[in-house]
């Protein structure tokens, strides 16, 4: 490399930068004008912190039974009640918070990876490859996602594993749709045409010029994704495929508490309430990313 | 205008059934590749050497994979699902006696969620910004977030337990079960043709909960959708013009967006009628509906696999013709699908 390229190049990348943390400190302004948003954030971050510290925040084991003390309801010591085996009930959401977590983290490791290559594949490669690979995408988003999640996870046998592997499977089609849209975009820009002429091999071109700006997009999306997955997690837990007891997976949980639901509510309530807090707080920072990151979908 | 119909149709009609072929190919992995044993998940674990030997023989496993497939496929043209261990019957006749009442459930939900989301978003979208707007986008927002399973034990405590409002779980008041000849399966119907209103009532106080539970969360989707369109319309500059000609805005909305909006909002049913089907499997076993949900979650409980494969067979089925149905209303009734080639 020449010293004058390199100068070129560290400047552009000086720029870059630049520019990357003046739009930053743009998108954080706009951002506190988005209550909304920032309150979905707060709850994100808090879930994470929970998550993480949760042997010194939970004030009870979260699986040791203790009968004397069954099926108490909310009180001062209990602050979410207990369960059938004196379990606290609070201690299990905040050890439950680490399976939601994991499970969506590791689904949108998969999904994200394999979208992202399909569709810029398919965008990049245009003509028979681009029509299989969409087709095949397009198959796959026809199909009842929750029932063969259902069904594999029957199949392979219950777990958090299979649940993760059987949401995965159908998770990626609208993340492919998304990044080959983009990479229609991309291929056609003058860098591209540059470093085509540079003569930068197809691979190089699609995986150091091409999937790197498809990220964003794909980023935000697989955001919006993530309340979905939490969701069809639950259903699989409730239904008692996903992660087994006494592992306090807050689907599993409504589900053992659904037998007690007319006389101690709160057992199969809390839960929910855990779960609904998370996907709403998903759901509130997808949108607002969306309406930072894109302009069109600007509501104001 | 004909020839691209019916090319474009020929195009859709192509691709469902090669979705199809994949369905059963999927099916056909998860029901005998994926499980270790597939003998052993079909004919139970107590079972006999004599009839493991003789199921072995009938699934033919001692062939290649390939033929298994076709003797597979075979099986399902003639209508042959298997036999559930958990009732001994067919699973075709398990599956015709369970499926209208996830249909009539489902079909209840749509029709709910499509009488209470159009109109609100439309409204939302009107009314932009007032508060009007607000409370359509607060209650999609829950509806999208919410564990629909959870929101049926939820009402089902308040409703049922606590206010007494509505019946409790499965189709009828026990007593009252069984009194009506099954013509249609569907219970509000029968009870009807019956002129049996003691039944039709009893069945419209179990049924009402958690139709209106699995609706919200289809309203949510429809909501949005809706408000979205008419958005897109009130710029359009025939409302200007109509707005100018001194048209009223309910004249407006109903001679002019309403039907410009209809293609679109197909689509969004046919989805939601899709999704419905599937919120469904998890809705009944909250309210021990005996339809398809609750056959197939049965079935895995002691991993009775041609069950859970016949219950995915038809979901898929269905979701995959009403994609087609959607897709078909697109190409028909769109004229910008018709000029297009």
């Amino acid at each position: 490399m020449t010293e004058a390229k390199m100068i070129v190049q560290h400047n552009a990348l000086h720029q870059g930068a630049g520019r990357f943390y003046r739009s930053l400190q743009k998108s954080i302004d706009k951002l506190t004008r988005e209550p909304l948003g920032m309150l979905g954030f707060a709850v994100l971050a808090l879930l994470i912190l929970v998550a993480i510290f949760a042997p010194w925040i939970a004030p009870y084991s979260p699986i040791t039974q203790n009968l004397p003390q069954a099926l108490q309801p909310p009180s001062w010591t209990h602050l979410a009640g207990t369960d059938e085996f004196g379990r606290d009930i609070l201690s299990r959401l905040i050890y439950g918070a680490r399976i939601t977590i994991q499970t969506v983290l590791s689904v949108t490791v998969i999904v994200g990876p394999v979208g992202l290559i399909i569709g810029v594949v398919a965008g990049f490669a245009g003509g028979r490859t681009d029509a299989i690979l969409m087709r095949a995408t397009d198959i796959v988003l026809s199909f009842p996602s929750l029932i063969l999640a259902l069904a594999f996870a029957a199949a392979l046998g219950a777990g958090l594993g299979t649940a993760i592997i059987a949401i995965s499977l159908t998770g990626w089609p609208p993340i492919a749709r998304l990044a080959r849209a983009e990479a229609l975009i991309v291929r056609n820009t003058d860098y591209v045409a540059a470093a085509r002429l540079y003569g930068a091999s197809p691979l190089r071109l699609l995986f150091l010029y091409i999937a790197p700006m498809c990220i964003p997009s794909v980023v935000v999306r697989l955001t919006m994704n993530m309340a979905g997955i939490i969701l069809t997690a639950a259903a699989l837990g409730f239904l008692g495929l996903g992660a087994q007891p006494p592992s306090p997976e807050w689907g599993a949980m409504i589900s053992s508490g659904r037998k007690f639901m007319i006389d101690n509510w709160w057992v199969a309530v809390m839960p929910g309430i855990a779960i609904l807090l998370t996907s709403l707080a998903f759901n509130l920072v997808g949108d607002a990313l969306r309406d930072l990151l894109d302009p069109r979908h600007a509501r104001s | 205008m004909q020839e691209f119909n019916l090319k474009e149709l020929g195009k859709r009609a192509i691709q469902l059934l090669v979705s199809l072929f994949v369905l059963l190919t999927v099916t056909f992995v998860i029901g005998r590749v994926l499980p270790a044993d597939p003998v052993g998940a079909i004919v139970g674990e107590l079972a006999d050497p004599a009839a493991f030997e003789a199921m072995r023989q009938r699934l033919g496993l001692d062939l290649p994979l390939y033929q298994q497939f076709f003797l597979y496929i075979k099986a399902l043209l003639h209508g042959d699902l298997g036999t559930a261990i958990l009732t001994g019957n067919p699973v075709m006749q398990d599956l015709s006696t369970a499926f209208p009442a996830t249909l009539e459930l489902a079909t209840l939900a749509v029709i709910i969620s499509t009488v209470v989301g159009v109109p609100l978003g439309m409204a939302a979208a009107i009314f932009r910004d007032t508060l009007i707007d607000r409370i359509a986008r607060v209650l999609s927002l829950v509806g999208h977030s919410i564990p629909v399973f959870w929101f049926g034990i939820v009402g089902l405590v308040i409703f049922y337990a606590g206010l007494s409002w509505v019946g409790g779980p499965g189709r009828v008041d026990t007593y009252l079960e069984g009194l009506v000849e099954p013509k249609t399966g569907l219970l509000l119907i029968d009870s009807l043709l019956a002129g049996d209103t003691e039944v039709f009532w009893s069945a419209v106080n179990h049924i009402i909960l958690p139709a209106c539970i699995l609706a919200y969360s289809a309203m949510a989707y429809i909501t949005r959708m809706t408000r979205s369109f008419t958005l897109e319309q009130l710029n359009q500059d025939y409302v200007v013009a109509a707005r100018a000609k001194g048209a009223s805005s309910s004249r407006i909305v109903i001679g002019h967006i309403l039907p410009n909006i209809a293609v679109q909002l197909i689509t969004v049913l046919a989805i939601s009628y899709g999704s419905l089907l599937e919120g469904a499997v998890v809705t009944e076993i909250v309210f021990s509906w005996p339809g398809i949900g609750q056959y197939m979650t049965n079935a895995l409980m002691i991993g009775d696999m041609n069950a859970v494969v016949a219950g995915t067979l038809v979901i898929g089925l269905i979701f995959m013709v009403l994609n087609f149905l959607a897709d078909l209303a697109y190409v028909l009734l769109d004229p910008r699908t018709r000029e297009a080639s």
